[in-house]
């Protein structure tokens, strides 16, 4: 009888040993089945607990695998959860580097003498001494400046702890790079156009799609987990995947159509596809007549944007171009132009982002099967505290008539409010005296990093909170070690998806080191500040038992279930076939002319702005992700750095010949202001990226050296550094990052003093 | 095991399941990422694919085994039993897919397919993670398991088919 391949499985360990010969004398009455793997994990046999990922904001549901003693083995994506169905990213799946990083902020640290930036003068504190450190002087700058002149800058799901508190405290000055260094344009593009800006996670219906545009949103290098699992499934349906990039991105190559844009000039491109779908009739006449406003206008608007003229623009084919348009229309209205996640470019992005939405409403995709799905988001009750003070002064009061259709914070916007002369009218401004930073990196998040550095100079206290040690610690005069997401409770998980749930995160295990949770942290802060009435639950159990309580649930079914789906409140994903609509812009309808924009005195209709092209012997840097590693963030973790522990500069043949540049050869690179990165980085030659642009992955070069990080330390270059020309976005305060230009070092330069 | 390199996106998720999985020590793999890109700008084409032992055959690395730790289980998988591994190496020197590494405990370590979980009727971890289900593991004899199928309707491809060792991966192109 053949042996088929799964036949051991019925067999057993009877033969797992069979072909062994035992030559170990100490082993040789052991039957070889035994021998073998002895230490292999037996799932039945470890424990699971429920828990969210927070190596990134994907926030996929997870299990925290332990074994007997307690050690955590491995994490697991919830096959309940929509994010992950299941399956995490190798981020998720080495998140647990971030528990065993032995270089993880361990203790309270103090800044005692010396001057800010000095990490040498930290000496290690109690917690008591350290909370009342924070608090003693967010009560002084209250008492002298305000409560309003404290803010906080956050990213990740322990925000909302610092963010209570803070608010609490009389400050609404709450600021999350992941806006206006991120997705800001898209949120003011989108809600211009459809009412509503995209939010997290994007509801695009991939796995339905039959054509898919992306511009310059490289899913597959940017993990965003759910979106990589549907371009998958769309994949294996055979829908059509376009892809504008000027680098042969992953995506690209699974791409029917990759058009290698020339960088800066995406808006002519999208104006000759709106010409192309209106000229050529392939929108949806019924959708557009029914829902949208405008459509004669935007007719007239771009009716010279001919495929032929945005030839001339981009450098791609015109018929390209065309077939590109014609694929969407054949599609429509299963069709999505993706809106992207990171859109602040070259400071006319809202615009960009709003070319984009029109696409979708011409194509009608927008609540459309394939397009975009109608989301969800449950909402969670909140543990009852009296009403938080109503703040004298916001961050918009440094910015007076701008930013009027901006909803978030801009966080670039209260680093420049920190710094007293950048002022408009002194009097009104919300000045700020001190910084709460947490979970965030600024230095490497904000651009122009001297900006950052001067207004870190104006203050008169700050405080980092923070997992491990980051450039900004070692400019904080009070560092608090928050435990990891391994070791700590967080508020439950809620996001919109196609239906609405909740995740709960539960420790897998106790804190390491003399590390805390956020919501303690923030509780022993809100309680030295005088703000009991809003903090009034013995621990966070109390709290998330009190909230799931309200809607029918409790913290016990939680821990056995980590993720819990509800029904929906609309019962269908999709808009009903010919339904009366009510959009939320001004008009009602689906605004392809934005009334909104037209008050605000911008441009009612996207326009193309011709942008600076690299002067001779400079090129284009653009910068991007890796699938293994979110922002800087990870790249000390131990698991992921084995995967990818430096970044490289990508050089297309042509230039390296030009260079004398191989493949491995270290080169510094300076930038069109003369900045020069503090660190080398090797070249990687290769023909995935046009002649007139280079490309690092994002998030290398630490330059820590004093707090400790020695894993990641001076590995790759910090693409930061080189992001000097910021191209501020006037309408979403979005600071666009893509208008700087490199050229390269072979020998290494004179140091000069470090900056960070 | 077949795997779809049109749906790779060459994330490493699986590499990094087998290291928790498997305890595979920081700086070792037992799987990895390879990424060809042929042509020039713009004509360009590239085929990500995740490599490990093929689990051939025919095994070089079974025949040069001096001690017989390296052997071949009966549903086809290709082992080491670290206790009879004398660390000679002639095992990595043989295999043509460098498939095979010195682990620092002084034995030679490979993919073991995840048995232990396939015994419980699981995937092997690097499938049963993998985002985009670019991975199909099963029996290649049963003509109906989707495995089987899979490499039946998809254009398949093996690596270095002419070293001879007729591999049990089939990478789908």
């Amino acid at each position: 009888m053949k042996t088929t391949r799964r036949d051991f499985i019925k067999i057993g360990s009877m033969g797992a040993g069979s072909l062994v010969i035992a030559t170990s004398p100490l082993l040789n009455w052991v039957p070889g089945f035994l021998k073998e793997d002895s230490d292999v994990l037996d799932d039945s046999k470890l424990k699971r607990t429920a828990t969210y990922c927070e190596v990134c904001f994907w926030k996929c549901a997870a299990w925290t695998y332990t074994d007997k003693k307690g050690k955590i083995v491995k994490l697991i994506g919830n096959e309940e959860d929509q994010q992950s169905n299941g399956r995490l990213c190798p981020r998720g799946t080495g998140g647990l580097g971030m528990y065993y990083d032995k270089e993880r902020l361990k203790k309270p640290l103090i800044r005692r003498k010396g001057k800010r930036g000095e990490s040498d003068y930290f000496e290690e504190a109690s917690w008591e001494e350290a909370l009342d450190l924070i608090a003693e002087n967010m009560d002084r700058i209250k008492k002298e400046h305000g409560p309003e002149c404290v803010a906080l800058f956050s990213h990740g799901s322990g925000t909302s702890h610092f963010a209570h508190m803070l608010k609490a405290f009389g400050s609404t000055n709450i600021a999350a790079p992941s806006y206006a260094q991120c997705r800001g344009p898209r949120e003011v593009g989108f809600d211009a156009t459809f009412g509503e800006s995209v939010g997290s996670p994007e509801p695009l219906d991939i796995r339905n799609t039959k054509c898919m545009v992306l511009i310059g949103s490289h899913i597959g290098e940017n993990m965003h987990n759910g979106q990589v699992q549907e371009m998958s499934q769309a994949i294996d349906n055979g829908a059509t995947i376009i892809t504008v990039d000027p680098r042969f991105s992953t995506a690209a190559s699974k791409s029917k159509i990759w058009l290698p844009i020339k960088p800066a000039t995406d808006m002519a491109l999208l104006l000759s596809w709106i010409n192309v779908i209106i000229n050529d009739e392939l929108y949806d006449k019924k959708y557009v007549e029914k829902y949208t406003y405008g459509f004669d206008l935007l007719k007239n608007h771009v009716k010279n944007f001919t495929p032929e003229w945005a030839a001339t623009e981009t450098g791609l084919d015109p018929n390209k171009i065309r077939e590109a348009a014609y694929e969407m229309g054949a599609a429509s209205p299963a069709v999505i132009v993706h809106p992207g996640r990171h859109v602040t470019w070259y400071g006319d992005d809202t615009q960009r982002s709003r070319a984009i939405a029109i696409l979708n409403a011409l194509l009608g995709s927008y609540g459309r099967r394939g397009g975009f799905y109608i989301a969800e988001k449950f909402k969670i009750p909140k543990f009852p505290h009296p009403p938080y003070p109503k703040p004298k002064r916001t961050w918009r009061d440094a910015f007076p008539g701008s930013y009027k259709l901006v909803h978030e914070v801009i966080s670039s916007g209260v680093c420049e409010a920190t710094i007293p002369n950048q002022m408009v009218r002194p009097e009104d401004t919300c000045s700020f005296k001190a910084w709460l930073v947490y979970g965030t990196n600024l230095l490497s998040s904000l651009p122009d990093i001297n900006n950052t550095l001067e207004a870190i100079k104006h203050l008169e206290f700050i405080a980092v909170i923070d997992t491990m040690p980051m450039e900004i610690t070692g400019w904080a005069d009070v560092v608090l070690p928050e435990a990891t997401y391994l070791e700590r409770y967080d508020m439950l998980r809620s996001l919109k998806h196609r239906k609405p749930s909740i995740a709960l995160r539960a420790p897998a295990t106790k804190p390491l080191y003399d590390s805390k949770p956020g919501w303690w942290i923030a509780k022993q802060l809100g309680e030295r500040l005088g703000l009991h009435e809003f903090f009034k639950f013995e621990n966070i159990e109390e709290e998330l038992d009190w909230q799931l309580k309200k809607i029918g649930s409790s913290l016990e079914e939680m821990k056995k279930v980590g993720v819990k789906t509800f029904d929906r409140t609309y019962d269908d994903l999709y808009y009903r076939d010919g339904e009366e609509l009510e959009f939320g812009t001004n008009t009602g309808k689906i605004e392809l002319y934005s009334t909104a924009l037209a008050e605000e005195g911008y441009d009612a209709m996207p326009v193309y702005t011709k942008h600076p092209q690299p002067a001779s012997g400079f090129y284009r840097f653009i910068y991007g992700r890796a699938p293994m590693h979110t922002f800087g963030k990870t790249v000390n973790n131990p698991y992921l750095a084995d995967l990818m522990d430096e970044n490289s500069v990508w050089v297309n043949p042509k230039v390296a010949k030009d260079w004398g540049l191989k493949n491995g050869k270290e080169v510094w690179l300076e930038n069109q202001d003369g900045i020069v990165s503090t660190f080398p980085v090797k070249v990687r030659v290769t023909e995935r990226i046009r002649s007139d642009a280079v490309y690092v992955v994002h998030g290398f070069g630490h330059n820590n050296k004093g707090m400790g990080l020695k894993r990641s330390q001076g590995k790759g270059m910090n693409d930061t550094e080189m992001i000097t020309n910021v191209m501020n976005d006037k309408i979403s305060g979005g600071t666009g990052m893509r208008g700087n230009f490199v050229t390269f070092l072979l020998e290494e330069p004179e140091k000069k003093e470090a900056t960070v | 095991m077949a795997i779809d390199t049109k749906k790779c996106v060459g994330c490493s998720d699986c590499v990094v399941a087998c290291q928790t999985e498997n305890n595979v020590p920081h700086g070792y793999s037992r799987d990895w990422i390879a990424e060809t890109v042929e042509g020039t700008y713009p004509d360009l084409a590239m085929e990500i694919r995740s490599e490990r032992c093929n689990h051939c055959d025919n095994t070089p690395c079974v025949r040069t085994c001096p001690t017989g730790a390296s052997h071949v289980t009966e549903g086809g998988i290709v082992k080491v039993t670290h206790e009879e591994c004398i660390g000679c190496g002639a095992c990595i020197e043989s295999c043509p897919y460098d498939a095979r590494y010195f682990h620092p405990d002084g034995y030679v370590d490979k993919c073991t397919f995840c048995d232990h979980r396939v015994k419980n009727g699981q995937d092997p971890a690097c499938v049963s993670v993998c985002p985009t289900h670019c991975m199909y593991f099963g029996d290649l004899d049963d003509p109906n398991s989707e495995v089987s199928k899979k490499v039946a309707t998809r254009k398949t491809k093996v690596l270095a088919p002419e070293a001879g060792t007729k591999p049990q991966i089939f990478y789908l192109i």
